[in-house]
């Protein structure tokens, strides 16, 4: 972005391409992060569909042996914080883990990459990372709060769940009744708020520094910028590994009973 | 930063993904690798019971073999006896053989001395008769001398 200011270029990078779908500031979509993501998740997941779909319990070759080896992964870390019926808790870390992975992972890619390569067919704004959007992580724990709140249900019936907003963690006392059930609430609101804000500031303070070494002269870039990336997959790697874990200890926390 | 309608999509795109994971992914690779973990602890426990069955028959073996060893020691034996005993017999009876035809030859040996005795007998009587006949010159009656003639014989 020659002959932009540093506040000017790092202000672009991390605009995402609008387009309005209605009326109001709340009806506009990120073009960027939904159409990288959509991309990310059919690559993905394609490729684990053609791995789970060819899978044979004989001898598996090395791609089924490597896709196998994550879902032992995956299967492994949900069973040591879940101890109960996984079929559908563990399809879901694994979505989260491999989606989340594949979204963090385009933070590798040059921060300048994909916006000068879009710019030159008139795009103008483009942030490629989707877990860099609020929208993306919100959206993911929001999901994942309204299971919480079905397994709730599901797991300790109506009244069991509601006794349990109201009675803990102090005790059924009538006067404690009310501050139960603010705190029960605050500690179910923070849930969602915290996996996404946690997975959010990582992406996004990733990318600003990533952008921060591009606005170093070019021949020194590559000192920061390699260290940074290098310690940045670690950082790719545990979001998305701390996200799943945290999703799948607070569904198991949504199937105890107090 | 700003929240909006992109967390609609978003949270589309995840309930799909999730969906396509519980029903296509997740199923057959859990499938794959507890069919596979089946056959696994399958072929341990036969390769387990096939080392069983091997030390097993193994042992048999040697111990057929130690019975097979002892018998044939028995028959070695028995036919050693067996050769001792047909040697003994063989013996006994070629002895009993030798025995009878020396008997058999010394029986006839006696009886050919009885009949050379008797004919010897007869030819003395005969030839004392004659000698006596012709010393005397004269008719004997050989009816009235017989009965010397035959106290002679007896006497020879």
């Amino acid at each position: 972005m020659a002959g932009a200011s540093p506040t000017e270029y790092i202000g672009h990078h991390l605009t995402n391409l609008a387009a309005a779908v209605g009326q109001g500031p709340f009806w506009v979509v990120h073009v960027d992060s939904l159409i990288i993501a959509a991309m990310l998740g059919i690559f993905a997941f394609g490729i684990m569909w053609r791995a789970a779909s060819r899978a044979t319990p004989g001898v598996p070759g090395r791609f089924q042996a490597f896709i196998e080896m994550v879902y032992e992964f995956v299967d492994g870390q949900v069973r040591d914080v879940f101890h109960g019926d996984r079929s559908f808790i563990a399809p879901l870390s694994l979505t989260i883990f491999v989606w989340v992975l594949f979204m963090n992972a385009v933070d590798l890619i040059p921060v300048d990459f994909v916006p000068t390569v879009l710019a030159l067919f008139g795009v103008q704004y483009f942030k490629a990372v989707p877990t860099a959007d609020l929208n993306t992580t919100l959206a993911m724990s929001i999901t994942v709060f309204f299971l919480i709140v079905f397994f709730s249900f599901k797991a300790k019936g109506t009244g069991g769940f509601l006794h349990e907003l109201f009675t803990a963690p102090f005790g059924s006392h009538w006067a404690l009744w009310i501050p139960n059930f603010l705190l029960n609430i605050i500690e179910m609101l923070s849930k969602p708020v915290s996996l996404a804000m946690r997975l959010f500031g990582n992406m996004y303070a990733g990318e600003l520094v990533f952008l921060l070494i591009a606005l170093l002269p070019w021949w020194v870039q590559w000192i920061p910028g390699s260290a940074w990336a290098i310690f940045h997959i670690l950082i790719i790697t545990l979001q998305a590994f701390i996200f799943m874990v945290l999703t799948a200890v607070y569904l198991a926390m949504a199937h105890e009973h107090h | 930063m700003n929240v909006n309608a992109t967390l609609i999509g978003q949270a589309i795109q995840f309930a799909v993904l999730i969906w396509f994971t519980y029903k296509f992914i997740w199923p057959p690779l859990l499938r794959a690798v507890d069919e596979r973990r089946k056959r696994i602890a399958d072929g341990l426990a036969a390769a387990e019971r096939g080392k069983r069955d091997l030390e097993l028959s193994a042992k048999r073996a040697d111990e057929e073999v130690a019975k097979a060893k002892e018998r044939a020691q028995e028959i070695i034996a028995q036919a050693e006896k067996r050769a001792a005993q047909i040697e003994d017999e063989a013996r006994a009876s070629a002895k009993a053989e030798g025995d009878r035809i020396v008997s058999a030859a010394k029986a006839e040996v006696v009886q050919e001395v009885l009949r050379a005795k008797e004919a010897l007998r007869n030819q003395v009587a005969t030839l004392a008769v004659r000698g006596a006949e012709k010393i005397l010159r004269r008719e004997v009656d050989a009816k009235t001398h017989s009965d010397l003639l035959d106290a002679v014989a007896a006497e020879l």
